[in-house]
Protein backbone atom coordinates (compact mmCIF):
# COMPACT_ATOMS: atom_id res chain seq x y z
CA UNK A 1 0.00 0.00 0.00
CA UNK A 2 2.72 2.35 0.59
CA UNK A 3 3.83 2.60 -2.95
CA UNK A 4 0.09 4.45 -3.89
CA UNK A 5 0.94 7.11 -1.43
CA UNK A 6 3.92 8.39 -4.34
CA UNK A 7 1.07 9.55 -5.89
CA UNK A 8 0.01 11.91 -3.20
CA UNK A 9 3.57 13.45 -2.93
CA UNK A 10 2.30 16.92 -5.25
CA UNK A 11 -1.17 17.40 -3.64
CA UNK A 12 -1.25 19.87 -0.98
CA UNK A 13 -0.57 18.54 2.86
CA UNK A 14 -4.02 19.12 3.56
CA UNK A 15 -4.78 16.21 1.41
CA UNK A 16 -2.70 13.68 2.81
CA UNK A 17 -4.63 10.80 4.30
CA UNK A 18 -7.94 11.84 1.94
CA UNK A 19 -8.77 9.38 -0.46
CA UNK A 20 -8.41 11.84 -4.03
CA UNK A 21 -8.56 9.93 -7.53
CA UNK A 22 -5.72 10.93 -10.28
CA UNK A 23 -8.86 13.31 -12.02
CA UNK A 24 -9.55 14.77 -8.60
CA UNK A 25 -6.30 16.18 -7.69
CA UNK A 26 -6.03 17.84 -11.29
CA UNK A 27 -9.15 19.16 -10.82
CA UNK A 28 -8.39 20.54 -7.48
CA UNK A 29 -5.07 21.90 -8.71
CA UNK A 30 -6.71 23.56 -11.24
CA UNK A 31 -8.91 25.54 -9.09
CA UNK A 32 -6.28 26.15 -6.37
CA UNK A 33 -4.50 27.91 -9.30
CA UNK A 34 -7.32 29.58 -10.78
CA UNK A 35 -7.86 31.26 -7.00
CA UNK A 36 -4.22 32.34 -7.70
CA UNK A 37 -5.04 34.13 -11.23
CA UNK A 38 -9.30 35.21 -10.81
CA UNK A 39 -9.17 38.30 -8.57
CA UNK A 40 -11.82 39.13 -6.13
CA UNK A 41 -13.77 41.37 -8.70
CA UNK A 42 -13.79 39.04 -11.36
CA UNK A 43 -16.05 36.92 -9.32
CA UNK A 44 -17.96 39.32 -6.68
CA UNK A 45 -21.26 40.40 -6.99
CA UNK A 46 -21.49 44.08 -8.00
CA UNK A 47 -25.55 44.78 -8.42
CA UNK A 48 -25.81 45.64 -4.28
CA UNK A 49 -28.71 46.50 -1.93
CA UNK A 50 -27.45 48.91 0.32
CA UNK A 51 -28.85 51.13 2.76
CA UNK A 52 -27.86 54.49 4.29
CA UNK A 53 -27.38 54.91 8.09
CA UNK A 54 -30.74 57.09 7.98
CA UNK A 55 -32.83 54.09 7.93
CA UNK A 56 -34.61 52.07 9.99
CA UNK A 57 -34.51 48.36 11.05
CA UNK A 58 -37.64 47.99 9.06
CA UNK A 59 -36.07 49.22 6.06
CA UNK A 60 -33.63 46.33 6.81
CA UNK A 61 -36.62 43.89 6.99
CA UNK A 62 -38.10 45.16 4.24
CA UNK A 63 -35.02 44.87 1.65
CA UNK A 64 -33.57 41.61 2.73
CA UNK A 65 -37.39 39.75 2.21
CA UNK A 66 -37.76 41.68 -1.27
CA UNK A 67 -34.13 41.17 -2.20
CA UNK A 68 -33.74 37.56 -0.55
CA UNK A 69 -30.61 38.27 0.69
CA UNK A 70 -28.96 38.24 4.40
CA UNK A 71 -26.87 40.62 4.91
CA UNK A 72 -27.35 44.58 3.84
CA UNK A 73 -24.03 46.93 3.79
CA UNK A 74 -24.76 49.97 5.00
CA UNK A 75 -22.79 52.88 3.16
CA UNK A 76 -22.31 56.86 3.60
CA UNK A 77 -24.37 58.05 0.59
CA UNK A 78 -22.19 60.95 -0.57
CA UNK A 79 -18.99 58.95 -0.40
CA UNK A 80 -20.08 55.44 -0.70
CA UNK A 81 -17.59 54.35 2.17
CA UNK A 82 -19.27 51.03 3.82
CA UNK A 83 -20.28 51.80 7.68
CA UNK A 84 -20.94 48.60 8.65
CA UNK A 85 -23.46 45.29 7.92
CA UNK A 86 -26.52 44.30 9.00
CA UNK A 87 -26.90 41.08 9.47
CA UNK A 88 -30.07 38.23 9.46
CA UNK A 89 -28.55 37.70 13.25
CA UNK A 90 -28.67 41.68 13.70
CA UNK A 91 -31.90 41.56 12.93
CA UNK A 92 -33.04 38.77 14.88
CA UNK A 93 -31.47 40.55 17.92
CA UNK A 94 -34.04 43.15 17.25
CA UNK A 95 -36.64 41.44 16.63
CA UNK A 96 -36.20 40.49 20.00
CA UNK A 97 -36.08 43.22 21.24
CA UNK A 98 -39.26 44.38 19.53
CA UNK A 99 -37.42 47.52 18.55
CA UNK A 100 -37.96 46.89 14.33
CA UNK A 101 -38.61 51.18 14.45
CA UNK A 102 -34.74 51.47 15.58
CA UNK A 103 -32.56 52.72 13.19
CA UNK A 104 -30.39 50.76 11.74
CA UNK A 105 -27.19 51.98 13.66
CA UNK A 106 -28.12 50.23 16.90
CA UNK A 107 -27.70 47.67 15.70
CA UNK A 108 -25.16 47.00 12.56
CA UNK A 109 -21.38 45.79 13.13
CA UNK A 110 -18.83 48.20 12.08
CA UNK A 111 -16.17 45.80 13.11
CA UNK A 112 -16.18 44.34 9.53
CA UNK A 113 -13.73 41.77 7.04
CA UNK A 114 -13.65 43.31 4.37
CA UNK A 115 -11.47 42.61 1.28
CA UNK A 116 -10.00 44.13 -1.89
CA UNK A 117 -11.51 44.20 -5.21
CA UNK A 118 -8.05 43.81 -6.59
CA UNK A 119 -6.80 41.01 -5.00
CA UNK A 120 -6.82 37.48 -5.88
CA UNK A 121 -9.51 35.10 -4.74
CA UNK A 122 -7.31 32.93 -2.65
CA UNK A 123 -7.14 36.20 -0.06
CA UNK A 124 -10.73 35.64 0.14
CA UNK A 125 -10.58 32.00 0.17
CA UNK A 126 -7.89 32.30 3.28
CA UNK A 127 -10.71 34.71 5.11
CA UNK A 128 -13.53 32.63 4.67
CA UNK A 129 -12.03 29.80 5.93
CA UNK A 130 -10.18 31.51 8.94
CA UNK A 131 -13.18 33.67 9.82
CA UNK A 132 -16.01 31.32 9.14
CA UNK A 133 -18.02 34.19 7.82
CA UNK A 134 -19.95 33.27 4.85
CA UNK A 135 -20.01 36.66 2.96
CA UNK A 136 -17.25 39.34 2.52
CA UNK A 137 -17.72 42.89 1.72
CA UNK A 138 -15.43 44.22 -1.38
CA UNK A 139 -13.42 47.34 -1.12
CA UNK A 140 -12.09 49.34 -3.96
CA UNK A 141 -8.94 51.58 -4.12
CA UNK A 142 -10.75 54.24 -2.89
CA UNK A 143 -12.17 52.74 0.22
CA UNK A 144 -15.47 52.17 -1.07
CA UNK A 145 -17.99 49.64 -1.10
CA UNK A 146 -17.48 47.61 -4.86
CA UNK A 147 -19.67 44.75 -4.07
CA UNK A 148 -20.20 41.27 -1.58
CA UNK A 149 -18.28 38.08 -2.10
CA UNK A 150 -20.02 34.86 -0.91
CA UNK A 151 -19.02 31.71 -0.94
CA UNK A 152 -21.33 31.11 -3.53
CA UNK A 153 -20.04 33.66 -5.35
CA UNK A 154 -16.59 31.66 -5.66
CA UNK A 155 -17.93 28.49 -6.32
CA UNK A 156 -19.54 29.98 -9.40
CA UNK A 157 -17.14 32.39 -10.34
CA UNK A 158 -14.40 29.14 -10.17
CA UNK A 159 -17.33 26.97 -12.32
CA UNK A 160 -17.44 29.54 -14.84
CA UNK A 161 -13.45 30.05 -15.30
CA UNK A 162 -13.72 26.10 -15.31
CA UNK A 163 -15.99 25.50 -17.92
CA UNK A 164 -13.83 28.21 -20.16
CA UNK A 165 -11.05 25.56 -19.79
CA UNK A 166 -13.58 23.09 -20.89
CA UNK A 167 -14.22 25.30 -24.10
CA UNK A 168 -10.54 25.22 -24.49
CA UNK A 169 -9.84 22.19 -24.73
CA UNK A 170 -12.83 21.15 -26.68
CA UNK A 171 -11.58 23.87 -29.13
CA UNK A 172 -8.20 21.89 -29.09
CA UNK A 173 -9.96 18.57 -29.82
CA UNK A 174 -11.78 20.87 -32.75
CA UNK A 175 -8.56 21.77 -33.98
CA UNK A 176 -7.31 18.57 -33.98
CA UNK A 177 -9.76 16.29 -35.38
CA UNK A 178 -9.99 18.93 -38.48
CA UNK A 179 -6.10 18.77 -38.95
CA UNK A 180 -5.86 17.95 -42.64
CA UNK A 181 -8.29 20.74 -43.49
CA UNK A 182 -6.34 23.43 -42.13
CA UNK A 183 -3.12 21.97 -44.15
CA UNK A 184 -3.57 21.96 -47.93
CA UNK A 185 -1.45 19.99 -50.02
CA UNK A 186 -2.13 17.02 -52.82
CA UNK A 187 -2.06 14.39 -50.54
CA UNK A 188 -1.21 15.38 -46.23
CA UNK A 189 -0.30 13.18 -43.43
CA UNK A 190 0.82 12.57 -40.10
CA UNK A 191 3.73 10.38 -39.43
CA UNK A 192 4.27 8.74 -36.11
CA UNK A 193 7.65 7.18 -35.19
CA UNK A 194 8.53 4.94 -32.02
CA UNK A 195 11.80 2.85 -31.16
CA UNK A 196 10.67 -0.25 -29.78
CA UNK A 197 13.93 -1.80 -27.46
CA UNK A 198 14.29 -5.36 -27.72
CA UNK A 199 13.31 -7.12 -23.93
CA UNK A 200 11.39 -3.63 -22.75
CA UNK A 201 8.65 -4.97 -21.15
CA UNK A 202 8.48 -2.03 -18.74
CA UNK A 203 7.26 0.00 -21.34
CA UNK A 204 5.25 -2.49 -23.81
CA UNK A 205 2.31 -0.89 -24.70
CA UNK A 206 3.21 2.27 -24.56
CA UNK A 207 3.26 3.00 -28.04
CA UNK A 208 -0.01 2.08 -29.05
CA UNK A 209 -1.49 3.25 -26.35
CA UNK A 210 0.13 6.77 -27.42
CA UNK A 211 -1.24 5.81 -30.89
CA UNK A 212 -4.46 5.06 -30.09
CA UNK A 213 -5.15 8.32 -27.93
CA UNK A 214 -3.57 10.36 -30.89
CA UNK A 215 -6.39 9.04 -33.13
CA UNK A 216 -8.68 9.55 -30.91
CA UNK A 217 -7.42 13.17 -30.68
CA UNK A 218 -7.74 13.31 -34.33
CA UNK A 219 -11.52 12.65 -34.04
CA UNK A 220 -11.51 8.71 -34.57
CA UNK A 221 -14.51 6.73 -33.55
CA UNK A 222 -13.40 4.39 -30.81
CA UNK A 223 -13.58 1.02 -32.41
CA UNK A 224 -11.40 2.14 -34.89
CA UNK A 225 -8.80 3.55 -32.44
CA UNK A 226 -9.40 0.06 -29.93
CA UNK A 227 -9.04 -1.86 -33.51
CA UNK A 228 -5.49 0.32 -34.54
CA UNK A 229 -4.49 0.08 -31.21
CA UNK A 230 -4.71 -4.05 -30.93
CA UNK A 231 -3.09 -4.29 -33.75
CA UNK A 232 0.09 -1.74 -33.21
CA UNK A 233 0.28 -3.19 -29.58
CA UNK A 234 0.39 -7.29 -30.80
CA UNK A 235 3.56 -5.87 -33.47
CA UNK A 236 5.00 -3.81 -30.09
CA UNK A 237 5.24 -7.04 -28.42
CA UNK A 238 6.67 -8.84 -30.94
CA UNK A 239 9.32 -6.44 -31.67
CA UNK A 240 10.12 -6.51 -28.20
CA UNK A 241 9.92 -10.46 -27.63
CA UNK A 242 10.86 -12.17 -30.76
CA UNK A 243 14.03 -9.41 -32.36
CA UNK A 244 17.45 -9.25 -31.42
CA UNK A 245 17.54 -5.52 -31.08
CA UNK A 246 14.02 -4.17 -31.30
CA UNK A 247 12.57 -2.42 -34.10
CA UNK A 248 10.58 0.95 -35.29
CA UNK A 249 6.84 1.32 -35.80
CA UNK A 250 6.04 3.89 -38.30
CA UNK A 251 1.95 5.01 -38.16
CA UNK A 252 1.09 7.24 -41.37
CA UNK A 253 -2.04 8.61 -40.49
CA UNK A 254 -3.93 9.60 -43.57
CA UNK A 255 -7.81 10.69 -43.32
CA UNK A 256 -8.82 7.66 -45.42
CA UNK A 257 -6.38 5.61 -44.31
CA UNK A 258 -3.42 4.10 -41.58
CA UNK A 259 -0.87 2.92 -42.52
CA UNK A 260 1.55 0.88 -39.55
CA UNK A 261 4.52 0.01 -40.52
CA UNK A 262 6.85 -2.50 -38.19
CA UNK A 263 10.52 -3.76 -39.06
CA UNK A 264 13.32 -4.93 -36.96
CA UNK A 265 16.88 -6.25 -38.09
CA UNK A 266 16.59 -9.98 -37.94
CA UNK A 267 16.34 -12.45 -36.99
CA UNK A 268 13.73 -12.81 -38.99
CA UNK A 269 10.93 -15.57 -39.26
CA UNK A 270 11.79 -18.77 -40.32
CA UNK A 271 8.65 -20.26 -41.62
CA UNK A 272 5.41 -16.73 -42.41
CA UNK A 273 2.98 -19.51 -43.30
CA UNK A 274 3.77 -21.57 -39.80
CA UNK A 275 4.19 -18.13 -37.77
CA UNK A 276 0.81 -17.18 -38.90
CA UNK A 277 -1.23 -20.04 -37.66
CA UNK A 278 -3.03 -19.31 -34.40
CA UNK A 279 -1.71 -20.98 -31.29
CA UNK A 280 2.01 -21.09 -33.39
CA UNK A 281 4.71 -19.60 -31.26
CA UNK A 282 8.30 -19.47 -30.74
CA UNK A 283 8.80 -17.64 -27.50
CA UNK A 284 10.46 -19.27 -24.23
CA UNK A 285 9.22 -20.96 -21.52
CA UNK A 286 10.16 -17.36 -19.51
CA UNK A 287 8.34 -15.49 -21.85
CA UNK A 288 5.19 -17.71 -21.48
CA UNK A 289 5.08 -18.03 -18.15
CA UNK A 290 4.67 -13.43 -18.40
CA UNK A 291 1.50 -14.67 -20.11
CA UNK A 292 3.04 -13.94 -24.27
CA UNK A 293 3.28 -16.52 -26.79
CA UNK A 294 0.03 -17.52 -26.69
CA UNK A 295 0.60 -17.72 -30.45
CA UNK A 296 -2.25 -15.38 -31.24
CA UNK A 297 -0.13 -11.88 -31.80
CA UNK A 298 -0.26 -12.31 -35.85
CA UNK A 299 -3.51 -13.80 -36.13
CA UNK A 300 -4.53 -10.98 -33.92
CA UNK A 301 -2.85 -8.61 -36.66
CA UNK A 302 -4.76 -10.05 -39.52
CA UNK A 303 -8.12 -9.49 -37.76
CA UNK A 304 -7.74 -6.25 -36.67
CA UNK A 305 -6.28 -4.77 -39.98
CA UNK A 306 -8.32 -4.91 -43.26
CA UNK A 307 -4.84 -5.53 -45.25
CA UNK A 308 -1.64 -7.15 -43.66
CA UNK A 309 1.88 -8.15 -45.19
CA UNK A 310 4.56 -9.60 -43.42
CA UNK A 311 7.96 -10.27 -45.62
CA UNK A 312 10.85 -11.63 -43.56
CA UNK A 313 14.20 -13.29 -44.42
CA UNK A 314 16.16 -15.08 -41.66
CA UNK A 315 19.14 -13.38 -40.58
CA UNK A 316 17.76 -10.43 -42.27
CA UNK A 317 15.08 -9.17 -40.54
CA UNK A 318 10.85 -8.50 -40.79
CA UNK A 319 8.75 -5.69 -42.38
CA UNK A 320 4.83 -6.00 -41.07
CA UNK A 321 3.09 -3.49 -43.09
CA UNK A 322 -1.03 -3.27 -41.85
CA UNK A 323 -3.59 -0.99 -43.46
CA UNK A 324 -7.15 0.89 -42.40
CA UNK A 325 -8.97 1.81 -44.38
CA UNK A 326 -11.91 4.78 -43.25
CA UNK A 327 -14.58 4.76 -45.12
CA UNK A 328 -17.29 7.76 -44.77
CA UNK A 329 -17.16 9.70 -41.57
CA UNK A 330 -14.72 7.14 -40.04
CA UNK A 331 -12.46 10.02 -41.50
CA UNK A 332 -10.08 11.27 -39.32
CA UNK A 333 -8.31 14.72 -38.86
CA UNK A 334 -11.01 16.01 -41.42
CA UNK A 335 -14.15 17.53 -39.56
CA UNK A 336 -16.49 15.42 -41.31
CA UNK A 337 -20.16 17.06 -41.11
CA UNK A 338 -22.10 15.39 -38.56
CA UNK A 339 -20.04 12.76 -37.44
CA UNK A 340 -18.04 12.50 -34.28
CA UNK A 341 -19.56 12.48 -30.84
CA UNK A 342 -22.53 10.61 -31.01
CA UNK A 343 -20.84 7.10 -32.49
CA UNK A 344 -18.43 7.33 -30.12
CA UNK A 345 -20.24 7.60 -27.01
CA UNK A 346 -22.27 4.69 -28.18
CA UNK A 347 -19.69 2.95 -28.47
CA UNK A 348 -18.00 3.63 -25.43
CA UNK B 1 -24.30 -5.06 -11.79
CA UNK B 2 -22.11 -2.40 -10.83
CA UNK B 3 -18.39 -2.51 -10.38
CA UNK B 4 -19.53 -1.45 -6.59
CA UNK B 5 -21.33 -4.36 -6.31
CA UNK B 6 -18.64 -6.85 -7.35
CA UNK B 7 -15.97 -5.30 -5.02
CA UNK B 8 -18.15 -6.05 -2.31
CA UNK B 9 -19.39 -9.01 -2.72
CA UNK B 10 -16.33 -11.16 -3.73
CA UNK B 11 -14.29 -9.16 -0.92
CA UNK B 12 -12.17 -7.79 -3.53
CA UNK B 13 -9.04 -5.77 -2.69
CA UNK B 14 -8.38 -2.64 -4.64
CA UNK B 15 -5.02 -2.26 -5.50
CA UNK B 16 -5.25 1.40 -7.75
CA UNK B 17 -6.63 4.65 -6.47
CA UNK B 18 -10.58 3.94 -5.64
CA UNK B 19 -12.68 6.04 -7.99
CA UNK B 20 -16.97 6.14 -8.15
CA UNK B 21 -16.88 2.26 -8.72
CA UNK B 22 -20.87 2.71 -8.66
CA UNK B 23 -20.52 4.41 -11.72
CA UNK B 24 -18.69 1.14 -13.55
CA UNK B 25 -20.96 -0.91 -15.13
CA UNK B 26 -18.78 -4.18 -16.65
CA UNK B 27 -20.97 -6.08 -19.36
CA UNK B 28 -18.80 -9.18 -19.90
CA UNK B 29 -16.30 -11.25 -18.40
CA UNK B 30 -13.25 -12.94 -19.52
CA UNK B 31 -10.62 -15.33 -18.08
CA UNK B 32 -6.78 -16.14 -19.20
CA UNK B 33 -3.17 -15.73 -18.51
CA UNK B 34 -2.34 -14.93 -21.74
CA UNK B 35 -2.27 -11.24 -22.71
CA UNK B 36 -2.94 -12.26 -27.03
CA UNK B 37 -5.79 -14.48 -25.94
CA UNK B 38 -7.36 -10.95 -24.07
CA UNK B 39 -6.89 -9.17 -26.67
CA UNK B 40 -8.88 -11.65 -29.13
CA UNK B 41 -11.41 -11.78 -27.00
CA UNK B 42 -12.19 -9.79 -24.31
CA UNK B 43 -14.49 -7.35 -24.82
CA UNK B 44 -14.31 -3.60 -23.58
CA UNK B 45 -16.35 -2.72 -20.45
CA UNK B 46 -15.78 -6.29 -19.14
CA UNK B 47 -13.74 -7.42 -16.39
CA UNK B 48 -10.72 -9.58 -16.95
CA UNK B 49 -9.48 -12.44 -14.61
CA UNK B 50 -6.12 -12.97 -14.44
CA UNK B 51 -3.13 -14.63 -12.42
CA UNK B 52 -0.97 -12.07 -14.51
CA UNK B 53 0.33 -8.86 -12.33
CA UNK B 54 3.25 -7.95 -14.29
CA UNK B 55 2.85 -4.07 -16.17
CA UNK B 56 2.06 -5.20 -19.39
CA UNK B 57 -2.14 -5.90 -18.23
CA UNK B 58 -1.94 -2.70 -17.90
CA UNK B 59 -1.51 -1.69 -21.39
CA UNK B 60 -3.72 -4.61 -22.24
CA UNK B 61 -6.28 -3.75 -20.45
CA UNK B 62 -5.87 0.13 -21.31
CA UNK B 63 -5.95 -0.98 -25.39
CA UNK B 64 -9.14 -2.75 -24.87
CA UNK B 65 -10.37 -0.31 -22.24
CA UNK B 66 -11.83 -3.01 -19.75
CA UNK B 67 -13.49 -1.86 -16.78
CA UNK B 68 -11.58 -3.89 -14.50
CA UNK B 69 -8.72 -6.31 -13.88
CA UNK B 70 -9.09 -8.90 -11.11
CA UNK B 71 -5.25 -10.35 -10.04
CA UNK B 72 -6.41 -13.65 -8.70
CA UNK B 73 -4.47 -16.01 -5.90
CA UNK B 74 -2.94 -12.83 -4.03
CA UNK B 75 -0.52 -12.24 -7.21
CA UNK B 76 1.12 -8.60 -6.20
CA UNK B 77 1.72 -6.48 -9.04
CA UNK B 78 4.48 -4.12 -8.69
CA UNK B 79 4.58 -0.38 -7.91
CA UNK B 80 5.55 0.35 -11.48
CA UNK B 81 2.68 -1.19 -12.45
CA UNK B 82 0.13 0.36 -9.87
CA UNK B 83 1.28 3.86 -10.76
CA UNK B 84 0.65 2.96 -14.77
CA UNK B 85 -2.44 2.02 -13.92
CA UNK B 86 -3.39 4.83 -12.42
CA UNK B 87 -2.13 7.00 -14.83
CA UNK B 88 -4.15 5.07 -17.27
CA UNK B 89 -7.67 5.31 -15.26
CA UNK B 90 -7.38 1.16 -14.64
CA UNK B 91 -8.76 -0.55 -12.11
CA UNK B 92 -6.60 -3.20 -10.81
CA UNK B 93 -8.33 -5.51 -8.16
CA UNK B 94 -6.88 -8.51 -6.13
CA UNK B 95 -8.40 -11.59 -4.02
CA UNK B 96 -6.84 -14.88 -2.34
CA UNK B 97 -9.30 -16.81 -4.57
CA UNK B 98 -7.77 -18.77 -7.91
CA UNK B 99 -9.57 -17.87 -11.39
CA UNK B 100 -12.10 -20.18 -11.26
CA UNK B 101 -13.61 -19.38 -8.02
CA UNK B 102 -14.31 -15.85 -9.23
CA UNK B 103 -15.17 -16.66 -12.54
CA UNK B 104 -17.92 -18.75 -11.05
CA UNK B 105 -18.79 -16.17 -8.51
CA UNK B 106 -18.99 -13.40 -11.50
CA UNK B 107 -21.07 -15.39 -13.72
CA UNK B 108 -23.52 -16.25 -10.06
CA UNK B 109 -23.91 -12.66 -10.10
CA UNK B 110 -24.95 -12.48 -13.82
CA UNK B 111 -21.90 -11.75 -15.67
CA UNK B 112 -21.75 -13.53 -19.36
CA UNK B 113 -18.95 -13.82 -21.89
CA UNK B 114 -21.59 -12.74 -24.34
Amino acid sequence: MNNRDTNFDQSPSRFKGKIITDEMAGKITRVEELAYILKISDVMSSSLKTLSPDHSMQDVLVTMRENRISGVPIVDNDSHALLGMVSTEDLIKCLANQDIDANLTKYMSTKLVTVNSFDYLTEALKLFARTGLGRLPVLDENGALAGILTKGDVTYGLLRALEHDYIEEEVRRYRASHLFEDIESDRSSLILRYTIEHYDFTHGGSASSKIKRALLRLGANAQLARRVGIGIYEAEMNLIIHTTHGGTIHVEIEPHQISVYAWDEGPGIEDVNLAMKAGYSTATEEIRELGFGAGMGLPNIARCADEMDLQSELGKGTHLTMKFFLKGEDVVGEGYTGKGKKETENDA
Amino acid sequence: MTLDQIITDLQLKVLTEPIDFSSIAPTHGYVSDMLSCVMTGAKHQSIWVTLQAHNNIVAVACLLELAAVIITENAQPDAETIKKANEEGITLLSCPQNSFYISGKLWEMGLRDQ
